[in-house]
């Protein structure tokens, strides 16, 4: 399992060497948004008007931040359960997001999505937000501000760490990762 | 009779939701570690690093434990010899939460209707709170801010007593397992059996909040537990669901008396950042 350190926005040549295991420090802009922002983001693309930002090669990060601190430029950050954003994520994939950080197993449609878009979903450490607050740089809100928590925000990240959960080949290591315990066990 | 000032429960609140979410319980951290130890996949033995990474930072900071810092719930054993003064009992529990979650940036996580329009209410109010008239004039708060992601990977059934413990067991195991790494193991799993309906889940979620390694007083049960846990840490679900030994902490029991046509039983999942914290007034 290797470990890279990658900027974003992700391209092609980035993800196609991801495997699932692999450890990558993630660095530049990603974005955040939950579950109401989804709904939003997906219905503006089916009236074709324009998002909040450029979702080509873009990373979207599944977070609610608590409140910052005076002098932190966010609050604890970890990752929310992904498989609320499942509905709507292959309608952004096939838009051009490349990457989702997030926690918990993706469903299928998700994962057919991630292969024929050539993406990827990283697993940040749930509850290990206050370590994961550290690698944010700065924290801008850009839209829907009237979610507060929810709204989608602009970070800038600094070696942000994560764990490669499903690559562009199909693979899952929620799956893999057990089963190869469950092997182990059983030598 | 003791009076009770509601504002000391105010200014009680207001401290717990804090501490609560800012430090990890002594058990919970050194069942971590030995987890860390334990573990032998890269991946695992990686995630149990940066949690335990996660408790140094959030003490020394003061920042929550994890961003998801919770509904406020609250279990208070109120003597029946306290009198309350000063204003209504609920109002002063909600003012702790609405100022502990202002000042000590805490999420806010609620919003004010479930389905329609689930806008959030500012201040993480309404808590829930469970009150118990016991004797003396003391009043126990306990804290517990429990986050959503466990939260949604619990379940209630209404079982058959032909079912049996066997059924009991496949149950919660079979929870587990479908809740994979949504819950952000390795997770507590609390077990409420018999009461009724609602009675079963409260019990499940009380039974997160015994000690670790505290075993259930009824050695039966006690076996039970131990039982629960070998099997769920054999699933290899493992931190954050990535593959690994640990999977649960721990597997508490709680249960009590029921209707001779029911058997409930209710799984409560907690995630690794399990926090409580109690006060005596």
């Amino acid at each position: 399992m290797a470990e890279y350190r990658l900027e974003t926005p992700l391209k092609d040549e980035d993800i196609e060497k991801l495997k699932i295991g692999d450890t990558v420090y993630l660095s530049g802009v990603i974005y955040t948004a939950r579950d109401a922002a989804h709904k939003r983001l997906v219905d503006l693309i089916k009236d074709g008007k324009e998002l909040p930002f450029d979702i080509k090669g873009a990373v979207i990060y599944y977070v609610g931040p608590a409140p910052a601190k005076p002098g932190y430029p966010i609050g604890s950050a970890g990752p929310t359960t992904s498989y609320r954003m499942d509905p709507y994520a292959p309608v952004l994939l096939d838009n051009g997001l490349k990457g989702m950080i997030g926690k918990g197993p993706r469903s299928k449609e998700v994962i057919d999505a991630m292969v024929r878009n050539k993406a990827v979903y990283f697993a940040a450490t749930g509850g290990a937000a206050a370590l994961i607050a550290l690698s944010v740089v700065s924290a801008e809100v850009i839209a829907y501000e009237d979610l507060g928590t929810e709204a989608v925000r602009k970070l800038v990240v600094k070696d942000f760490p994560c764990i490669v959960a499903n690559d562009m080949y199909g693979n899952d290591m929620y799956k893999e990762g057990v089963e190869q315990f469950i092997k182990r066990g059983k030598i | 009779m003791r009076d009770i000032n509601v504002s000391e429960l105010t200014n009680a609140v207001k401290k717990l939701v804090m501490d609560a979410n800012y430090y990890i319980p002594k058990d919970i951290r050194d069942s971590l570690e030995k987890a860390y130890k334990d573990e032998t996949s890269q991946s695992a033995k990686s995630i149990l690093q940066m949690i335990l990474k996660n408790h140094d930072i959030s003490r020394e900071k003061k920042m929550p434990l994890c961003q998801d810092t919770g509904v406020a719930v609250f279990f208070i054993d109120i003597g029946q010899d306290v009198h309350f003064v000063g204003g209504d009992f609920e109002d002063a529990i909600n003012e702790g939460v609405r100022q502990g979650y202002i000042e000590g940036y805490l999420r806010k996580s609620l919003v004010n209707d479930p389905v329609i329009h689930r806008v959030n209410t500012k201040d993480n109010t309404p808590a829930i709170i469970y009150p118990r008239i016991v004797p003396g004039e003391k009043v126990k708060i306990v804290a517990a801010p429990k986050g959503g992601g466990a939260e949604n990977m619990s379940e209630v059934k209404m079982m058959k007593a032909a079912d049996g413990i066997e059924g009991v067991m496949d149950f919660v195991v079979e929870r587990v397992k479908k809740s994979g790494g949504n819950p952000c193991p390795p997770v507590i799993v609390g077990v409420g059996i018999g009461g009724d309906f609602e009675m079963s889940a409260l019990l499940a979620k009380k039974a997160l909040f015994r000690n670790i390694g505290e075993r259930n007083s009824d050695p039966e049960y006690a076996e039970i537990e131990k039982e629960l846990l070998n099997r769920i840490n054999a699933l290899g679900i493992g931190p954050m669901g990535l593959g690994g030994k640990t999977t649960a902490l721990e597997v508490f029991i709680e249960y009590m008396p029921c209707h001779i046509a029911s058997m409930p039983v209710a799984v409560n999942l907690n995630c690794h950042a399990t926090r409580h914290k109690e006060i005596i007034l």
